[in-house]
């Protein structure tokens, strides 16, 4: 440690960690030449838990990780018990579940707007992307009662049948939102001071990219086009059109750009969605008691931040032997010493918000 | 030496009682009325943010400031523990006292100037404005924290580097007139006709810009914000000395604003102050604040409580007073043409002093919307816009506009004329900017270029 | 009767200044008492209608030059400087200095009472309505009778600007 070197700790208590995160860097003069991420302070022992609580029982928890996007850790889950039951939801299930991960993929996506956003200075766009994200959680309050910790799926499809206006506030959602993401890109897409904070900012390399396993809309910004909704479709996405957008350099810029396209395409989806929501049953016949035979699966699905993973081992109980949660932010977040060094302190805090990590979810 | 002591008060107080009673007054008057401009600017920011902004205390949060004045003062005072306690009480004080001091030269008005027919004036008030400078450093330094110093250290660095940019920016603006003296800028704008932004435009918009950085305000409030590290030099302060510090801010607004307007806008002029057959516009004040109370009373009925229909009609009889008090000096001399002189310096303070702090308003209300729009700089790049750019601009405008004036004299242009040699001027300037931002745009993509390889070393 | 009031209060304020800053521990303490004393020093040129002096004095001497010091202290580690010991073993060399010179200077005004013409000349106060506006008369006699030297000091200050801007940047 050189006379000029410096360690300072951020968090974690922090307006800008975005959940109780610590970040010790190593700075020489005003440069961060290495860093350390301290976490845990969220730890709850998920993992423990879901040892001790049948399946059904285990779900209300999944929501708790990455309390913004509960949906798809929800979907998640239910499709790995049932890949572990061998059922499938019936179509029409799979469809609205579609729709709903698609508007939470829009919400997750907005408030990590509307913070990264505020952490570099803007500090209206925070206040027009709440008020999307709130049409959506009116949206999941109507279809399950909550909106935050949605609960929303059950594991061999729903319990809830879509109420009768679903149809058609996803589609007034959708014919609003276009023109509000043109407003977000207004205020920050081409302006000078956005561009001049962001790009080249945290860049990380495709290489290094698939070397941490980062996924989510970091590695597509990087330059690799992989989404496991085209790469591995589950639920009913391989019934529609959709772009998977694709960044160039990896730098901050592009993982706006990237998350932007993404709500664009989420939109499309939803949009395509409704359309032709086939009618039948919502729920497979599953029983009440769930005794999955003996057996391990590993389930991993395209959640906002990223590639989320159930690994559960059944040993024939109606209780699982182990259950292990692969969560995007923990795993992208290994690639924040690699984007962090050489930048200046006040950049700490845009790479932090760029990569979109959880607490929750980063610590289970 | 009592006995001398007490005659030199008595001789100081018989020539100066007007100016003492208007500082002492100003001193009373303004932590309300800077109170008041962070009301305006909470609600603004939540119009523009699409919600409501305060509502709760009082009616549509009007008593807002009040709850926030005695909030701060009953607040427990803590200083840090090893904390330099003179410098700690020092530093707010030197703060405000530096804003408010600016705040003596300046003249609202041709009426109401506390010292009055200074020779220096716009020198007075931009060297006095500086002094600032040394509360936030001590501030910094008397908190006994690492990372307080530096933010300080970093706002002060900021505030000295634009200055300089600042400076030349009214230099520019001083070529035409000739003189320092505040009244006399003003008159100097009121015989060429034009209002000086539009012979030296680049200067306003350097000064624009340089006063953004100034008043450390966003974009450039990166020291300051609490995305950064820690949360600048105004850490370890809270309560009333926190409040010291607000205060100072936004006086510091207020003097910048006020300069500008003084040099730029035409200070208390109104739009073609001399040409006659617009005199019309005269009428343009009572009649704005008309509308504004007749809006009021309109809206009144839609008040969901009485308490916020009695505020509102308390409101718009408030707009009504001040409309009748704006009318009167212009109405008069129409009916009745023989008071055109007795009216005439009451309708020069009274419609002076609106017109001043109308433009004030409309430079402030820029600050507050810039605000809420583009995210901050950076320090560094906030650094380089300084000296790579706005120095280096705005003395090539002071270049420019200086020999733009000589061929104007060469010329015997006058007023509206000028426009003919500054206009070019300008346009040179712009094209200057351009070159240098183009510069700076090759010399950062060099740079990411060559820096980008050693990212990886580690 | 206003005027010597107004000076005995910046002058006493100027000598306590002085008198402060030499003799704090604190180093920071000590620039502040500086800056009071060239505040004190900008209050005396204004009490003598040297309005131009007043104001360039604060703002080139307090807020350009004492900024740059007190920045410079900042920066600089204070514990150690602190813990330096002051007034090493020049004490007595530095108090026969002092006496020498305030010798001299107590000669210079005793003779100027007693001998008319020798020591301070003691000019009569000019009418302030006589006076020129200061500013206007600085800038007169800059760039007619002076603008020579003007010039030079100004080639002298870009020469050090350029000067400190290669240093600093061989450093990186």
């Amino acid at each position: 440690m050189g006379a000029d070197e410096l360690v300072i700790n951020m968090g974690p208590q922090h307006p800008s960690t975005h959940g109780v995160l610590r970040v010790k860097l190593k700075l020489d003069g005003e440069r961060v030449i290495g860093s350390e991420c301290v976490i845990g302070y969220l730890h709850r022992g998920v993992e423990k838990i879901a040892e001790n609580r049948t399946y059904q029982q285990f779900a209300p928890y999944v929501d708790r990780m990455d309390y913004v996007a509960a949906v798809s850790s929800g979907l998640g889950y239910c499709e790995a018990v049932e890949k572990l039951l061998m059922v499938e939801a019936p179509p029409r299930a799979r469809v609205i579940r579609t729709i709903l991960t698609e508007l939470q993929r829009i919400a997750s996506h907005l408030l990590w707007l509307g913070t990264h956003a505020l952490d570099i200075g803007a500090l209206t766009p925070l206040f027009y992307c709440f008020r999307e994200r709130e049409e959506i959680l009116k949206i999941f309050e109507k279809y399950c009662g909550a909106r935050l910790t949605t609960h929303a799926f059950r594991i061999g499809g729903l319990q809830y049948e879509a109420y009768d206006t679903l149809e058609k506030d996803v589609e007034r959602f959708c014919k609003d939102f276009e023109s509000r993401i043109v407003e977000y890109e207004t205020l920050l897409t081409q302006n000078r001071i956005w561009i001049g904070r962001t790009k080249g900012v945290g860049v990380l390399t495709a290489e290094d990219a698939i070397a941490f396993g980062v996924t989510g809309p970091v590695l597509r910004a990087s330059g690799v086009k992989w989404d496991i909704r085209k790469a591995m479709p589950y639920a009913a996405y391989d019934q529609y059109k959709f772009e998977i957008p694709v960044g160039t350099t990896g730098d901050t810029y592009d993982r706006y750009l990237v998350r932007m396209e993404e709500m664009r395409q989420s939109r499309l989806i939803c949009l395509q969605a409704i359309e032709n929501i086939p009618s039948g049953p919502i729920l497979a016949k599953v029983g009440k008691v769930l005794k999955p035979p003996p057996g391990e699966v590993y389930h991993a699905i395209e959640a906002p931040k990223g590639e989320i993973g159930y690994y559960i081992v059944s040993d024939g109980t109606v209780m699982p032997y182990r259950v292990h949660i692969r969560p995007p932010s923990f795993i992208n977040l290994q690639a924040f010493d690699r984007m962090v060094r050489g930048h200046l302190v006040a950049d700490v805090v845009a790479i932090i918000g760029t990569i979109d990590i959880v607490l929750g979810e980063v610590d289970r | 030496m009592m006995n001398a002591a007490l005659q030199a008060t008595l001789e100081f107080l018989k020539l100066y009682w007007a100016p003492l009673l208007c500082g002492v007054a100003v001193v009373a008057i303004l932590p309300l009325v800077v109170g008041y401009i962070v009301l305006v600017e909470r609600k603004i920011m939540a119009d523009m943010q699409a919600r409501l902004g305060p509502m709760r205390v009082g009616p549509h949060g009007l008593l807002q400031p009040i709850a926030d004045a005695v909030k701060l003062l009953i607040k427990e005072d803590i200083i840090p523990e090893n904390a330099d306690k003179l410098v700690f009480w020092l530093a707010p004080v030197l703060s405000v006292g530096a804003g408010l001091l600016s705040l003596a030269g300046l003249a609202i008005g041709p009426a109401f100037q506390i010292a009055q027919d200074i020779n220096i004036g716009i020198l007075f008030v931009v060297g006095i404005s500086a002094l600032g400078i040394f509360g936030i450093v001590l501030g910094g330094w008397a908190s006994n924290s690492h990372y307080s110093l530096m933010g300080a250290l970093r706002s002060s660095a900021q505030l000295v580097s634009y200055e300089t940019a600042a400076g030349m920016a009214l230099v520019s603006a001083l070529l035409f007139t000739g003189t320092l003296n505040i009244k006399s800028i003003v008159e100097a704008q009121s015989k060429e006709g034009i209002w000086f932004v539009l012979l030296a435009p680049v200067a306003f918009f350097t000064y624009l810009v340089a006063s953004i950085a100034e008043t450390n305000r966003a974009p450039f409030d990166l020291p300051e914000a609490e995305s950064e590290l820690v949360a600048g030099y105004m850490t370890e302060f809270s309560g009333f000395r926190w409040s010291l510090y607000f205060l100072a801010e936004y006086t510091n607004m207020i003097v910048v604003a006020s300069v500008a307007t003084t040099l730029f806008l035409g200070g208390w002029l109104r739009p073609f102050s001399g040409v006659p057959w617009l005199n019309f516009l005269d009428f343009v004040p009572p009649l704005l604040l008309s509308a504004i109370g007749a809006y009021c009373v309109l809206r009144m009925p839609k008040q969901p409580t009485r308490v916020q229909q009695l505020f509102m009609l308390a409101m718009a009889g408030l707009c009504f007073v001040v409309a009748l008090v704006l009318a009167a000096p212009v109405v008069l001399p129409v009916i009745k043409p023989s008071l055109r002189a007795a009216v005439a310096p009451f309708y020069a303070g009274i419609h002076g002093g609106f017109w001043f702090i109308f433009k004030v308003s409309l430079y402030i209300y820029f600050f507050m919307w810039l605000r809420f729009t583009i995210p901050r700089y950076r320090f560094d790049q906030l650094m380089r816009l300084g000296w790579h750019f706005l120095i280096p601009l705005s003395i090539i405008n002071v270049l420019l506009v200086g020999v733009a004036l000589i061929a104007g004299a060469y010329f015997h242009l006058q007023g509206w004329g000028l426009l003919l040699v500054t206009t070019p001027a300008a346009v040179v300037a712009l094209v200057a900017a351009f070159l240098i931002l183009a510069v700076e745009k090759e010399r950062d993509a060099r740079q990411e270029q060559t820096a980008a390889s050693d990212f990886y070393a580690g | 009767m206003l005027d010597k009031v107004l000076f005995y209060f910046f002058a006493g304020i100027a000598v306590a200044s002085a008198v402060l800053m030499v003799t704090r521990r604190n180093v920071v303490h000590s620039a502040i008492f500086l800056i009071t004393a060239l505040l004190a020093t900008a209050g005396i040129f204004l009490q003598l209608r040297a309005e131009f002096l007043f104001i360039v004095q604060i703002i080139l001497y307090v807020g350009g030059i004492m900024v740059l010091f007190v920045f410079v202290i900042m920066l600089v580690n204070l514990d150690v400087a602190l813990q330096q010991i002051q007034f090493a073993r020049q004490k007595w060399v530095a108090l026969i200095v002092a006496l020498a010179l305030a010798g001299q200077v107590g000669v210079m005004f005793w003779t100027s009472g007693k001998m008319p013409g020798q020591g301070l000349p003691v000019l009569a106060a000019a009418a302030a309505e006589h006076l020129p506006p200061n500013s206007e008369a600085v800038a007169k006699s800059l760039f007619s009778t002076y603008l020579l030297p003007f010039e030079i000091a100004s080639v002298l200050l870009l020469v050090a600007m350029i000067g400190a801007v290669v240093m600093a940047k061989k450093r990186t």
